[in-house]
């Protein structure tokens, strides 16, 4: 299993929103022991795809000059569940950003049912005090997530 | 320029939605650690807050100085805080309670310095950056 817990950007506004969607498969191994006979997202597995739509949102702002780490979770509330053959389309506003870390405001829908809706805060970390190996994010975002933020090139963000 | 009861009542509000508690746990004389359990994450949440909720910018160090917290700044030995750091604490913090600042003189131990922050603190460095 990889770390990846958005599939796609369809919506990449550089310093203000985006948009991303986890599709959720029955082939995905957790699903069959949560639970057993009611497959069903975990809800921490929904708060780190919002994790990862808001923290490349702010970390994208700054070139990703800084590594962004998942830091605190003020508010979170899951208000429904997302099953196997969903598309959990995850949106991220961004509402601050400065050297020392971030937030963003985050929902999750799947269709028109609101699923999850929440705040998280971000701080930035730099290399150094990472210790150990070097994280690059530029870098998972870039090769591994292939042409990710191209669809923000059509300048006013909306999918071409 | 809003009134002295308006910031606090602001600033209450920021701090029930930065640490999840309720009104009547925030009281003026609360202190952010102590009292109210702010851990170092939450006084970034509680920057962003604050300058969204009053439309001012906040910069680094300003209302929490991190360079009294680093093991080398020469402001502590063996857990109590040094003449240099006292200093360093009236500069920095010119919006901390005096009496407070007092009794931290003459009980300099590391720990009491956290005693500091109050939401007080928070209400006066306001006042004077709307005053200005």
């Amino acid at each position: 299993m990889r770390w990846f817990w958005i599939d796609r950007f369809t919506e990449f506004k550089s310093g203000s929103h985006a948009t991303a969607i986890k599709n959720v498969t029955l082939s995905e191994d957790h699903l069959h022991d949560h639970m057993p006979g009611f497959p069903v997202m975990p809800a921490s597995l929904m708060l780190e795809g919002m994790a990862q739509t808001g923290g490349i949102l702010l970390g994208e702002q700054k070139q990703f000059a800084h590594i962004v780490i998942l830091a605190k979770v003020p508010r979170m509330t899951f208000h429904s569940w997302a099953c196997p053959g969903d598309t959990l389309v995850y949106t991220a506003k961004l509402i601050e950003a400065r050297d020392e870390g971030g937030m963003v405001e985050v929902q999750a829908h799947v269709g028109q049912r609101l699923v999850a809706e929440g705040e998280i805060v971000f701080a930035h970390v730099d290399e150094a005090a990472g210790g150990g190996g070097k994280i690059d994010q530029k870098n998972f975002v870039f090769s591994m997530l292939r042409g990710v933020l191209d669809v923000g090139k059509a300048g006013d963000g909306s999918a071409e | 320029m809003p009134s002295r009861d308006e910031i606090f009542e602001k600033v209450q509000s920021t701090l029930v939605d930065a640490l999840g508690l309720d009104e009547d746990e925030v009281t003026a004389t609360s202190r952010l650690k102590a009292d109210l359990g702010a851990e170092s994450i939450d006084f970034l949440d509680i920057v962003f807050r604050l300058e969204k909720n009053f439309g001012i910018k906040i910069p680094r160090n300003e209302l929490f100085p991190e360079s009294l917290f680093t093991a080398d700044s020469g402001f502590a030995e063996n857990g109590r805080v040094t003449a240099k750091g006292l200093d360093e604490l009236r500069t920095r913090l010119p919006h901390a309670d005096k009496d407070t600042l007092d009794a931290l003189a003459k009980d300099p131990r590391v720990e009491n310095v956290e005693d500091l922050f109050t939401v007080n603190m928070v209400v006066n460095f306001l006042a004077s950056k709307l005053a200005a």
